[in-house]
């Protein structure tokens, strides 16, 4: 029979309480909106996760087990944890894809829309105030200006 | 701009409904004329824009989707944008039944309300919808219930009225995800007066619904982490 070495209760405080200081970090950025709960649920179930597994050293021990793992049960612990930053990892770089693609059809449609405004005199502003004025006042404007119609 | 009478919008969010959204802005045009309809198509692919605007309504055509709740707030900033004292939102996919919109206008106009929710579960119980949607949505109006320390029954209706308060509120900061829950939630929370009135409404006609059991359960986790969350908030609302 292979004697397993157990968790030392040092590991496991340190490593709880590291767990419950990132579940409590991810928890206040969402609540003070800087982060969105679709983003956050990773890193709660990651948080949560290593919460239990290092405060409940016979479950890490038997997970140990599991994997081979006879020396140092803590390295489950790095394993999880690595697992789990890599899944937010590829997740987030996914993300990331989709707002580029995003952005770039805002940057197209936002060039596209200017050069509308532009054509059509409908982005000059009328002087002394900041709004837009109709195409007829302009069109009255410019030819008491006397300016060339593009 | 000469009327006295209180200018009032629709906001028809729509997401590839080229088959329904016609029929919806004609009930709605049936329901009220002097009703200004405004459909916000959220990145729609099919002909649903084009079909809007052959039925009358204007379009606001959103360059990518959004989701439900981006959508419905650009609805929601027009109408602040516009000056409308009172807004609706009926969905394009034909599921509200514009003629209820009586019931949810009247608390609002009445000066009752600040925003008036359509709710299916009121008394009625006619409404079918599969056995384990019900339940989670019975569960979530208890959550919300107590939060809100407000009784409500359907925390996921879209169907609702809003006087300006409640638009301001709502063009300023909208939940996106899935923002009745939130959005309920969040009315409350600001003082704002809810009233919940019940409603019939229609399952889907055409198309496919966007809840399919595994997203139910990403989406009860989601927001009961949004709504516990949501607890310890201070009511900010961020600058228009």
């Amino acid at each position: 029979m292979i004697l397993d070495s157990q968790t030392p209760l040092k590991v496991s405080i340190a490593a709880t309480i590291a767990s419950l200081a990132l579940v409590l970090v991810v928890f206040e950025l969402i609540r003070s909106r800087r982060l969105r709960e679709r983003y956050a649920l990773l890193w709660l179930l990651t948080g949560l996760v290593l919460v239990v597994l290092s405060a409940w050293r016979g479950g890490l021990n038997t997970i140990a087990g599991w994997l081979g793992v006879r020396g140092y049960p803590p390295a489950v612990l790095f394993a999880v944890g690595l697992l789990f930053v890599i899944v937010v990892l590829l997740h987030y770089s996914t993300v990331i894809s989709r707002l580029s693609d995003q952005n770039v059809i805002l940057a197209q449609r936002l060039a596209l829309l200017e050069t509308r405004l532009a054509e059509s005199e409908l982005g000059r502003a009328v002087p002394g105030d900041g709004a837009l004025e109709p195409v007829a006042q302009a069109r009255s404007r410019l030819e008491a200006e006397e300016l060339p119609r593009t | 701009m000469s009327s006295d009478a209180p200018r009032r919008l629709a906001v028809v969010p729509a997401y590839n409904e080229e088959r329904a959204i016609g029929g919806v802005i004609e009930a709605l045009h049936d329901f009220d004329p002097a009703l200004d309809v405004v459909v916000v198509s959220d990145g729609s692919v099919d002909g649903t824009a084009a079909a809007a605007e052959r039925a009358g309504a204007r379009v606001i055509r959103l360059p990518f989707n959004l989701g439900i709740g981006g959508a419905v707030q650009t609805g929601f900033r027009y109408g602040w944008e516009n000056g409308y004292e009172l807004v609706v939102r009926c969905d394009g996919d034909g599921q509200h039944v514009p003629s209820e919109l009586a019931k949810v206008v009247a608390p609002v106009v009445a000066g009752d309300a600040d925003i008036a929710v359509g709710s299916r579960f009121v008394g009625s119980d006619s409404y079918r919808s599969s056995a384990s949607r019900r339940v989670g949505i019975r569960l979530l109006a208890l959550i919300v219930s107590t939060i809100a320390r407000q009784k409500v029954t359907d925390t996921t209706s879209g169907f609702q009225a809003l006087n300006r308060r409640a638009l301001g509120l709502f063009a300023a900061d909208y939940p996106h995800d899935y923002p009745e829950v939130e959005g309920m939630v969040m009315t409350i929370k600001h003082r704002l007066r809810l009233v919940e009135v019940p409603v019939e409404m229609r399952e889907r006609e055409h198309g496919r619904s966007s809840i399919t059991a595994l997203r139910s359960i990403y989406y009860m986790a989601k927001v009961l982490t949004a709504l516990f969350v949501g607890l310890f908030r201070r009511n900010v609302v961020p600058e228009t």
